[in-house]
């Protein structure tokens, strides 16, 4: 067996999902290339090749794969997917834009954020919100796959595989990168934060999510919230934890003024520690929460920030 | 300009499922089905698209039971066109459904195809970037904002870090996320009409494909049940417990 895991970066750097996914791949086992793609990435496949169980980094760096825009990096993908008995790349927005595409295009399913590893063609996935795990069998040769980071402990850093040139460029006439408008914070990432702090409508408007600052600070945590926060334009999309937004499972995880609707369950009930506090104690995310406060989270939450 | 909706049957979003005894699926039986959200937001998009002038036809399909004909009158009762059915017992994913669409759209030539970009059943969120690699076109999934211009779209995309914009030439694939619209429902005057519009059924033999799927259902099984824990009184406690009990913060 060998596989090709694709490197996910951004902002010039080797993303923490790349490593996690590299620990599916150990899993699977057989030889572990990586391959990054972009545009001035040398400094990434160096951080790529220091990943342990990596034999080899491949680069394609070219103006064409800048962006990772789905129509030439899938391309690429495809053209070297005949060396590998499995490609994969972890359920970002960037590996599930680029992956179905690769599959399709060499007329293989693809199977959508694995959470284990069976066997090398068997895996279980998350299905209906999280509310089933199915174990799925791929009969196809090659296997595509993309990887929940939660499921697999990142890889630890210790390599020194051999960095090498690609040299085939996919040509792209279709698509266009226009802008980006990337959040700004100084907050670790959501899926990577070990403690995470989530508002819900509960917080009444988008000002009143600085009552969450303070604690963030303090517990170094990343803030989150429902969609319903997103919805009512208290915060904006890239926060938004659950079945259609991040999948997160820190140490500790805090739901203010959250109902705990299935849809967001899906993308936090794997948080080793889970704390609600919310007003209304039927409130079903109590079902899931390890500590309960029922109390107005106006009080509760300069408190908290106080006793920390 | 012809616009393609995807629309899929799948269980209400409402309803916690629950897993066979046998572990050999999720048990549908009798559980209330319903157009999977995403494609809701596909149909109103493509709605507004008529409104404003850009879209000529809209066109809802989809690949599944005979009972999938109901989510198609749904589609039709709000704004679509036409509908066409690809019947079929099968149990169908992303590359099947994906294969009988392109199929389609070699034969009717739509300049925009809109798709929910995630089936709320198997989460897969595939299908228009498989259509996309297999009609060669380009793609913008988890779309918040569409605007077509000439012979481009604009596609606002939803990625992990905020926000994309990328351009795509006409025709191309497009997939909806949940910011894209807020869908409307169906008036009953229009849920009458539908029931007239054109409604096609065609198997996938028909189209010359096969939609079954290459990847096996070994079991389903319910996830690890988390235990409600327990209530705390007060913040102070709730801090003494997260230090001294659980030990998550110092
Ligand atoms: C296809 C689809 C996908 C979805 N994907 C997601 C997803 O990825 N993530 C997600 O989160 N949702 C998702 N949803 C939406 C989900 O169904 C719920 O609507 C949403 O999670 C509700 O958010 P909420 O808990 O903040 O709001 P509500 O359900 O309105 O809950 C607000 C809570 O705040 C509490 N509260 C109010 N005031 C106070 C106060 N002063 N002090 C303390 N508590 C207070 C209330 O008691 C209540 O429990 C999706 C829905 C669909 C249809
Ligand atoms: N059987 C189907 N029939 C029609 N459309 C489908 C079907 N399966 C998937 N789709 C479309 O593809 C979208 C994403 O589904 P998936 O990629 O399977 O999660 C759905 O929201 C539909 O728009």
């Amino acid at each position: 067996m060998s596989i090709l895991v694709l490197a996910e970066h951004h902002d010039g750097a080797l993303a923490g999902a790349t490593a996690h996914v590299v620990a599916a791949a150990q899993q699977i086992g057989g030889d572990i290339d990586v391959l990054v793609a972009g545009e001035n990435v040398a400094a990434i496949a160096e951080a790529a090749a220091k990943l342990d169980g990596v034999s080899k980094v491949r680069v394609a760096d070219n103006a064409a794969y800048a962006h990772l825009l789905a129509e030439p990096t899938a391309a690429l993908l495809a053209e070297l997917a005949g060396d590998y008995s499995h490609v994969l790349a972890a359920a970002s927005t960037t590996g599930k834009n680029v992956l179905p595409r690769v599959a399709a295009l060499k007329d293989v399913a693809q199977i959508s954020e694995i959470i284990a590893v069976e066997s090398p063609d068997t895996f279980k996935r998350p299905i209906y919100a999280g509310n089933a795990i199915a174990t799925v069998q791929s009969e196809d040769a090659l296997k595509v796959i993309t990887v929940r980071s939660t499921g697999f402990d990142a890889v630890a850093e210790g390599g020194s595989a051999a960095i090498e040139a690609v040299d085939f460029v996919a040509d792209n006439a279709q698509s266009t990168f226009l802008k980006e408008e990337l959040a700004q914070s100084d907050r670790p990432e959501l899926g990577a934060a070990k403690v995470v702090i989530s508002g819900g409508r509960g917080m009444g408007n988008g000002e009143n999510f600085k009552l969450l600052d303070g604690i963030a600070d303090k517990l170094g945590a990343a803030i989150g919230a429902s969609r319903a926060a997103v919805d009512a334009g208290f915060v904006p999309n890239d926060m938004q934890v659950g079945q259609t937004g991040k999948i997160v499972a820190p140490e500790l995880y805090i739901a203010v003024g959250i109902s705990g609707a299935i849809q967001h369950l899906a993308g936090m009930k794997d948080s080793k520690v889970i704390v609600a506090i919310n007003k209304d104690e039927e409130a079903p995310i109590f079902q899931v929460a390890d500590y309960g406060l029922v109390a107005d989270l106006f009080q509760a939450l300069p408190e908290l920030e106080q006793r920390l | 300009m012809k616009v393609f909706v995807a629309v899929k049957r799948v269980i209400d979003y409402n309803v916690k499922i629950r897993v066979k005894p046998d572990h050999s699926d999720v048990d549908l039986t009798s559980v209330k089905m319903a157009m999977n959200p995403f494609c809701e937001i596909a149909v109103e998009e493509a709605v507004r698209l008529k409104e404003k002038g850009v879209a000529t036809e809209i066109v809802a399909v989809t690949i599944g039971p005979k009972a999938a004909q109901e989510q198609l009158r749904t589609a039709l009762a709000l704004g679509a066109d036409r509908a066409i059915h690809v019947e079929t017992d099968e149990r169908v994913e992303s590359l099947g459904a994906a294969k009988a669409l392109a199929k389609l759209v070699e034969e009717e030539q739509p300049g925009l195809v809109i798709l929910g970009k995630q089936a709320i059943d198997t989460d897969n969120n595939q299908t228009g970037q498989m259509l996309a690699a297999l009609t060669g076109l380009p793609q913008g999934t988890f779309a918040s904002a569409v605007d077509v211009d000439g012979e481009k779209v604009q596609v606002t995309r939803e990625v992990d870090g905020g926000l994309q914009t990328v351009e795509l030439t006409l025709p191309a694939i497009v997939t909806t996320d949940l910011r894209l619209n807020e869908p409307r429902y169906a008036k009953l005057p229009d849920i009458m009409k539908a029931k007239k519009k054109p409604l096609d059924v065609k198997t996938p033999a028909d189209l010359g494909v096969s939609v079954g799927s290459r990847v096996k259902l070994v079991k389903v099984e319910p996830p690890a049940e988390r235990q409600g824990g327990v209530k705390v009184g007060s913040v102070d406690e709730l801090v003494d417990k997260l230090k001294n009990e659980a030990k998550v913060i110092s």
